[in-house]
């Protein structure tokens, strides 16, 4: 039985009527689906001469390089992000108030900025023969700026009873910080982090504008260079086979973050942190958020055995 | 020389192609946002299916990679008379459809259940439950994650530059490779034209929160 409040146990009559409105909307779907793969036939987007480049292990190592590229280039931009989060986080926490000022001025700045367009503006002035660079670095700076966010709002929602015992008990600011809060903090933010590094992942993508190698435009490289057969470019069958492995990337990382969120919420001590997308501050950016970021939705579907 | 006023007819229609691209990508996200958010609480399993693969494809897609679908996948599904700009707001609107879609279905679940209960003992059937009494109240709580949904898709218009969409990147990208210009005046006129935008839409967001504000 479904939980749903929105709508009664449905009675013979309105199981009769859902069946049939469900029989009609899968009959709409799988008619959608079928006219799209029809019209793509008909385009003659299947037809083999455009496939048959996937089979040479050339191109398959080629593919496994584009990959490869993405893939470092999500690594260095997610460490450096986190170490990026990590001093700004702590900046905003700090005592002195100029560095609290400028942290927050940073952070707000590059949250606010668009994250292509900081890349155009580091690959025209400073990385001009190297577009990994300033792709790494745009993702560091925006997604830093987010995890910065991230983990503070984790580390002020750890009870306050928590530092004030710290504190009692003789503890220094920075005992009280690694000692007794980021352990706690941690637990409650890494699905959020997560999220955020898938972003981190989707956006490694737009390296593809700035033409930098990674997967997207190996893939278009490699349409581009494919004959036309038929008079058929090899783009659809590109987009299929790439979009796929995206795809596939991100919704593994993504299920990571829900299957963490998951196993927090079995056994908690603190509750998770409310998530800072709440206001309509300019800065605010719930935005990119994948999976598991907003706690009220993701565990709906989700049996939940606390 | 002064970037700005060299080039003023070009930031402006930039600028104008940015507000324009952010409208109606806004627009249709939120219609296709609604209509998904209340697939995917409907009664009917075939539509919840609909609504979490819709979902979860999307929100797990590059926003590049989708650009990339739309602009080849649809001109060869037989929308041949689409300009790319058409092309870049289906691509958006799609998109943030899927994120309007959850912050929506959060905006329901903090209804309270009493809420729905009494439509429901007034014999109301789903379609009025949800229209009448859920939906205007899921809309109050949910108005604020909306906001930042919209500025971060106005953030995201700027993807279109890649896709031959004249807006605030493509014409930062154009006066960079024209020489002559300090790179770090035109992204500072580029960043601050996007911060009247975000700025716009977080005042008029408030602005709407305030007017729906209710005490509970």
């Amino acid at each position: 039985m479904s939980g749903s409040v929105l709508y009664d146990v449905p009675g013979p009559r309105a199981r009769a009527r859902n069946r049939v409105y469900g029989v009609v909307s899968t009959v709409a779907i799988v008619g959608l689906l079928a006219f799209v793969v029809y019209r793509l036939d008909d385009t003659g987007q299947f037809q083999a001469g455009l496939w048959d480049d996937y089979e040479y292990a050339d191109t398959q190592q080629r593919i496994v390089d584009g990959l490869l590229t993405t893939l470092k280039t999500f690594a260095i931009a997610a460490v450096l992000s986190l170490l990026l989060g990590t001093v700004l986080a702590t900046a905003r926490l700090s005592d002195h108030k100029p560095v609290r000022w400028a942290a927050t001025v940073a952070v707000e700045f590059f949250r606010a900025m668009p994250l292509l367009i900081m890349i155009f503006l580091l690959y025209a002035a400073v990385f001009t023969s190297d577009p990994m660079w300033a792709l790494v670095i745009g993702l560091t700076l925006y997604n830093g700026s987010v995890q910065a966010e991230i983990f503070r709002s984790g580390i002020n929602a750890v009870p306050k009873g928590q530092s004030e015992a710290a504190y009692a008990i003789g503890l220094r600011k920075t005992q009280v910080m690694t000692n007794v809060l980021v352990p706690q903090a941690v637990r409650s933010m890494l699905p959020s982090i997560i999220s955020q590094l898938v972003v981190t992942l989707k956006d490694t993508s737009l390296g593809f504008i700035i033409l930098y190698e990674e997967l997207l435009f190996v893939g278009k490289a490699f349409a581009q260079q494919t004959p036309p057969v038929n008079g058929v470019y090899a783009f659809i069958p590109m987009v299929i086979v790439f979009g796929s492995i995206y795809i596939l990337l991100c919704l593994a990382l993504s299920s990571v973050a829900t299957w963490v969120e998951r196993r927090t919420k079995r056994s908690r001590k603190g509750s998770p942190p409310p998530m800072p997308a709440t206001s309509a501050t300019v800065m605010t950016d719930a935005a990119h958020g994948a999976a598991g970021v907003d706690p009220g939705a993701s565990g709906a579907g989700t049996p939940d055995n606390q | 020389m002064n970037v700005l006023s060299d080039n003023f007819a070009m930031f402006r229609e930039g600028f104008v192609g940015t507000v324009e691209l952010t409208a109606l990508s806004a627009l249709l996200a939120l219609v296709l946002g609604t209509l998904v958010a209340a697939f995917r609480v409907s009664p009917v399993p075939a539509l919840r299916v609909f609504g979490t693969v819709w979902v979860t494809l999307l929100r797990n897609t590059p926003l590049v990679l989708l650009f990339l679908a739309v602009t080849l996948g649809l001109p060869a599904l037989g929308l041949k008379g689409w300009d790319s700009f058409w092309l870049a707001v289906m691509a958006l609107g799609c998109y943030t459809s899927a994120f309007i879609c959850e912050a929506i279905r959060s905006g329901i679940n903090t209804v309270p259940v009493g809420q729905a209960e009494a439509a429901r003992s007034l014999g109301m059937t789903f379609n009025q439950t949800l229209g009448q009494i859920v939906l205007p109240q899921a809309a109050r709580t949910a108005i604020p994650p909306i906001g930042s949904l919209m500025i971060a898709l106005a953030k995201n218009t700027a993807i279109a530059s890649g896709f031959n969409v004249t807006e605030l990147g493509s014409v930062q990208k154009t006066l960079n490779a024209a020489s002559g210009y300090d790179i770090y005046v035109i992204f500072a006129w580029i960043a601050l034209c996007y911060i009247i935008i975000t700025f716009t839409i977080s005042g008029l967001f408030r602005l709407l929160e305030n007017r729906l504000a209710v005490a509970r």
